[in-house]
C-alpha cells in the first residue's frame, strides 16, 4: 500500500464518517458544519487524485458558498437552532434499508468491476492551466450553456424570492384578471398573506 | 493507486446521500444530502477521468460543470423552501398539504398544518410528497 493510498483511504474515512453524521445529527447547524469537513476532506482526495483545479473549485464554491447558503436558509426559515428530534421523518428505516441496497450493490459492482484497475502515478493531469485549455478548447458550448443556465437561476431565484408579485392563491379563486395591473393585485395579495 | 478505493468511497457517498434524502423531513437537509449525493458522482468522474486519461479532460471538466450545476441547484432549492416557508411557516417536506394531487373535496386540508400529524400522515401516503 503506497503513501498515496494511505491518505486517500484516511481521507476517504473522514469524508464518510462526516457525511454520515451530516444526515444522523440532530442538529441542524451541527449538519452545515460536517458538511464543510465532509468536502473539505473530498477536496484533500481530488487533491491526492492530481485533480488540483477541482480541488480548489470545490474549496472556494461548496465549503465556500454552498454552506454559507444553507447557513442563511437556516437562519431564514427560523430552523430549530438546538436539539430537534423532528428532523427526520417517520420512513427512516425503509431508508436506511433503501440506502444499505444501494451502498451494497454499488460497492460489490465496484469492486468486482475494477479490482484489476490502477491509476498511473503520473502527476500534473489535472492543473489549472490543462483544464482551463481543455474547457476552452474541447467544452466551450457547454461552457456557455452553463452560463446562460446560471443566469435563469439567478433570474428565477430573485422572481421566486420577490414578495411584491402577484400570485394567486389556488383555493379562493375568483374571477378578476390575473394579468392585470401588479400594483393593483399586489396590495390585494400583500393583505391576504397578512394573516397566513 | 488502487480505482477500487475511490470508486468505493463515492458509492458510499450516494448510498448516505439517499439516506439522507430518504429519511430527513427538513427541506435544507434534504439539500444537503443532494449535494452529498453530488459529490460521490464528482468523485466518480474525477477518478475515472484520471484512469482514463482522457485527453479531453473530459471528467474533470464534468465535475466542474456539476459542481456549477449543484450551487445553480442550492440557489433556486432555498429560493423556494423560503417561498414555502412564507407561506406554510414550515419548511418539513411532508407537512405541505395542499400541494398534493386531488382526491376528492374531503382533502382539502389547512396546508400550515403542524409536523405532527403531518408525520403520521407520511407513512400512509408516500406518494404526496
Amino acid at each position: 500500500m503506497t503513501a498515496q493510498e494511505i491518505v486517500f483511504l484516511l481521507l476517504g474515512v473522514v469524508t464518510v464518517g462526516s457525511a454520515v453524521l451530516v444526515v444522523t445529527t440532530r442538529r441542524l447547524v451541527h449538519a452545515a458544519l460536517w458538511l464543510v469537513v465532509s468536502f473539505g476532506a473530498l477536496a484533500g482526495s481530488y487533491l491526492v487524485l492530481t485533480a488540483e483545479f477541482v480541488a480548489w473549485a470545490q474549496v472556494l464554491i461548496y465549503v465556500g458558498a454552498v454552506v454559507v447558503l444553507l447557513l442563511f436558509g437556516v437562519m431564514l426559515t427560523e430552523a430549530p437552532i438546538g436539539r430537534s428530534d423532528a428532523l427526520d421523518s417517520g420512513n427512516r428505516w425503509a431508508a436506511l434499508a433503501i440506502a444499505t441496497a444501494t451502498a451494497g450493490v454499488l460497492v460489490t459492482v465496484v469492486v468486482r468491476g475494477f479490482k484489476d484497475a490502477y491509476l498511473p502515478p503520473r502527476p500534473g493531469g489535472g492543473t489549472a492551466g490543462v483544464i482551463g485549455s481543455s474547457v476552452f478548447r474541447g467544452w466551450v458550448l457547454p461552457l456557455e450553456v452553463l452560463s446562460l443556465l446560471l443566469l435563469a437561476t439567478l433570474v428565477g431565484a430573485i422572481v421566486l424570492s420577490r414578495t411584491d408579485v402577484v400570485r394567486e392563491p389556488s383555493d379562493d379563486h375568483d374571477d378578476h384578471d390575473d394579468h392585470g395591473d401588479p400594483a393593483d393585485h399586489g396590495d390585494h395579495d400583500g393583505q391576504g398573506r397578512g394573516d397566513a | 493507486m488502487h480505482v477500487v478505493y475511490p470508486a468505493v468511497v463515492a458509492a458510499l457517498l450516494f448510498s448516505i446521500g439517499i439516506y439522507g434524502v430518504l429519511a430527513r423531513r427538513n427541506a435544507i437537509l434534504v439539500l444537503m444530502s443532494v449535494e452529498l449525493m453530488l459529490g460521490g458522482v464528482n468523485l466518480n468522474l474525477v477518478v475515472f477521468d484520471i484512469w482514463l486519461r482522457d485527453r479531453l479532460h473530459g471528467g474533470q471538466a464534468l465535475a466542474l460543470f456539476t459542481i456549477v450545476i449543484a450551487a445553480a441547484e442550492v440557489g433556486l432549492g432555498l429560493a423556494i423552501a423560503l417561498l414555502v416557508f412564507r407561506t406554510s411557516r414550515t419548511i418539513d417536506v411532508d407537512a405541505p398539504r395542499d400541494r398534493r394531487e386531488d382526491r376528492g373535496p374531503a382533502d382539502d386540508e389547512d396546508g400550515s398544518a403542524a409536523a405532527a400529524p403531518a408525520a403520521a400522515g407520511a407513512e400512509a401516503e408516500p406518494g404526496a410528497q
